[in-house]
């Protein structure tokens, strides 16, 4: 009814700003008089900065892995039956031209792309060991650095059962590898990216799921719905100041990232702020909803926590996502933190543009809009 | 005005619009239940504008839920109405643009100042220059110099008149206040009561809830609400002459302790048939009974007691209320 009325009434139509703007100053008032929180605001990123920064490592498998063959010979069948059959590797496609090869890697949608060059099997059976060429995306250090050792005796075994080479003697062939995007293989450029997000889904989350309920529980919430503001006001009023937060806590993360762990900034500085508020409006909304569910503000901290540990666990900030089962993937595509993660270690490592991440901006829009509406249609605007 | 509410609606929609429409609320057999707890049953009462109307009844009778009904914080179950010309049902929102709610339990925010309180409330209702607006209130409220204080630090009292100030700071037309003056000090319950005739007088219909008997008489007129059920309605002496009771009061003469003996002959009192009440005030007891021929006879064994003077008296507001309760309980088992 309210929704109808609010799109039927026109968005700026009938004081719908006037009501916005006398929320969102009522709510940074009041976040300015709760110090502890303001200070939380500020202390949390950076502990976690700093705790997780130095602490996190991590083992992968399953790891995408596309072929770029330049000859189609039993050499390269042979090489592509291994990564098939290794559980190191996820072979996923065949790639056909240096464009798709690259657009693969920069995506996100492979970590490993093993070049065959032209003539590789001719010069294989003549011995005179060619070069196979293997670029990895060292934006995740750890499962590039052991993934690149397993990759040469996976192949080295296919091509010997093969025949193509002798049990014994020298090595075969040779393996060119290209760390992508993070040479050193630095920890850090992989974590605090990682961060960033981690950070900001726990704290924004957090915020609005308690905003509601808290005016619940104060008893304001009668007096408020007794006013003439509808729901679709009363949570853009409560989630805007969160946005400049988020922002605010976003500058101080990637700050602290550049000084303290000297990460890079490969691509827009744009595009990552545009992705970072869309992010940030995401995890805003989600915890908008759980604070129009929840009963009181232990439940709303309840829901939060349910929603935040799956988002540290299955997005890929802990563990590699390319290793997780198929359905923990499905799972994981239901949280913001993937898509952003993927987005801002794109952007920061690689030089990620806006075609690269349109899939994983589409999602996260699509979430955000998801709980939009469903904290409109669930926010309770009678008592009944 | 029954038969307008059946058929069509829009008619009477339209007819209670009329500016010269003199009512402003008019609901009819409203029933409101949470599970299988039925809070308000039937409830059928008009009330006029620039009235101030009271709204009686003990605790848990409904009269909460009944203002929320009002003002569409709560759907009814069954029935209709109108306030302020607004259909309870569909029009809530026209009708809180018009309305200053007050709740019973102190809601504004306690972490906002009493200025920044008021500004909040002038800008939701597009009050024109809301920083001038909440500066005139707070001069009305007389909080001048409180005006950066917060509202959480107010006493009860203080707090009290700034939730009157932010429901009448946007200019409603009425206002729905729920228990106002409950733990506030007689002192500020009289300047409470002259602000809110003064409103009245500036044409704002005012409906008040409230379980004290001096305020219920204050009013224009009351309704009087138990279990759900609307019990009786209308000016004070009406709903007096309207109860039926008789009451005689009997104190006891001379010097001396007489507390012991007299709460001997309440006891004693109470057994006859023909008393329905029994209640002490002070060295007196207020006698009321249903039939005035049955109470006289149950009280003339009494009369020639020594040191007892009867004398004949009207029911208070208090009488005619619990005989009323009591009477609706006997009829609920």
């Amino acid at each position: 009814m309210s929704a109808g009325g609010f799109l039927s009434g026109g968005l700026f139509s009938g004081g719908f700003l006037r009501r916005v703007g006398a929320m969102v100053t009522k709510e940074f008032i009041q976040l300015q008089r709760d110090r502890v929180t303001f200070a939380t605001m500020i202390m949390i990123p950076l502990l976690q900065l700093v705790l997780f920064g130095y602490a996190i490592n991590t083992t992968p498998r399953n790891l995408p892995t596309a072929v770029l063959a330049h000859e189609n010979t039993d050499a390269t069948r042979a090489i592509v039956a291994a990564l098939r059959n290794t559980d190191f590797f996820q072979f996923t496609r065949l790639a056909t031209s240096e464009q798709e090869a690259e657009h693969l890697i920069r995506a996100g949608d492979v970590l490993f792309l093993v070049e065959i060059p032209a003539g590789f099997e001719r010069a294989l059976r003549r011995g005179e060991a060619p070069a196979l060429l293997v670029a990895a995306d060292a934006t995740d250090p750890v499962a590039s650095a052991n993934a690149l050792g397993a990759l040469e005796g996976t192949v080295r075994t296919a091509l010997r059962r093969e025949r193509f080479v002798d049990a014994a003697g020298t090595a075969p062939f040779s393996i060119t590898q290209h760390r992508r995007y993070n040479p050193a293989g630095t920890s850090q450029l992989n974590i605090v990216p990682g961060l960033l997000g981690t950070i900001l889904t726990m704290t924004m989350l957090i915020f609005t799921a308690l905003s509601v309920t808290r005016e619940v529980e104060r008893g304001t919430m009668e007096s408020l719905l007794s006013m003439p503001i509808n729901p679709v006001e009363i949570m853009l009023g409560k989630i805007l100041p969160y946005v400049l937060v988020g922002i605010m806590q976003g500058v101080l993360i990637l700050g602290a990232g550049m000084v303290l762990f000297a990460v890079p900034v490969e691509g827009s500085l744009t595009l990552l702020t545009i992705v970072t508020l869309l992010f940030i409006t995401a995890n805003l909304s989600v915890g908008y909803t759980f604070s129009t569910l929840a009963q009181n503000q232990l439940q709303a901290v309840q829901m939060s926590f349910m929603f935040f540990l799956p988002n540290i666990l299955l997005s890929g900030f802990m563990f590699p996502f390319a290793g997780m089962p198929v359905w923990a993937q499905w799972i994981s595509q239901c949280l913001p933190l993937t898509h952003y993660l993927r987005m801002v270690r794109g952007i920061l490592l690689k030089g990620a543009g806006f075609t690269d991440l349109a899939p994983d901006i589409a999602a996260l829009a699509a979430l955000m809009l998801i709980a939009m509406a469903i904290a409109v249609a669930r926010f309770r605007q009678t008592l009944d | 005005m029954a038969s307008a509410a059946d058929g069509a609606p829009q008619p009477e929609a339209g007819i209670a619009r009329e500016p010269e429409a003199d009512i402003a609320i008019e609901v009819e057999g409203l029933r409101k239940q949470f599970g299988t707890h039925v809070v308000v049953d039937d409830l059928t009462m008009r009330v006029r504008r620039r009235q101030i109307y009271g709204f009686l009844g003990p605790n848990g009778s409904g009269k909460t839920t009944t203002i929320r009904m009002l003002c569409g914080l709560l759907t009814p179950d069954a029935g209709r109405g109108t306030c302020l010309g607004y259909d309870i049902r569909t029009e809530a929102r026209r009708i809180r643009a018009k309305v200053g709610y007050m709740t019973q339990k102190f809601s504004l925010y306690a972490d906002l100042s009493v200025r920044e309180n008021l500004e909040f409330v002038a800008r939701l209702y597009g009050v024109p220059r809301p920083e001038a607006a909440a500066a005139a209130a707070i001069a009305r409220l007389g909080l001048e110099g409180r005006g950066k204080q917060l509202a959480g630090e107010l006493s009860g009292g203080w707090k009290q008149r700034l939730a009157l100030g932010a429901c009448i700071l946007p200019q409603p037309e009425l206002l729905l206040l729920d228990e106002p003056t409950a733990g506030v000090d007689p002192q500020a319950r009289r300047e409470f009561w002259s602000e809110i005739h003064t409103l009245a007088a500036e044409g704002l219909t005012v409906l008040v809830s409230t379980h004290y008997m001096d305020e219920a008489e204050r009013c224009h007129e009351i309704a009087y609400i138990a279990y759900g059920h609307l019990l009786a309605q209308g000016p004070v002496a009406d709903v007096i002459a309207a109860s039926g009771l008789t009451t005689v009061t009997v104190e006891a003469m001379g010097a001396g302790d007489s507390g012991p003996a007299m709460a001997a002959l309440a006891r004693e009192l109470e057994a006859r048939p023909g008393i329905d009440m029994v209640a002490p005030f002070g060295t007196r007891l207020h006698i009321s009974g249903r039939g005035p021929q049955a109470l006289d006879a149950a009280l003339a064994p009494f009369r020639a007691r020594p040191g007892l003077v009867f004398r004949a008296d009207a029911p208070t507001l208090e009488d005619v209320f619990i005989d009323l309760m009591s009477r609706s309980k006997d009829n609920m088992t």
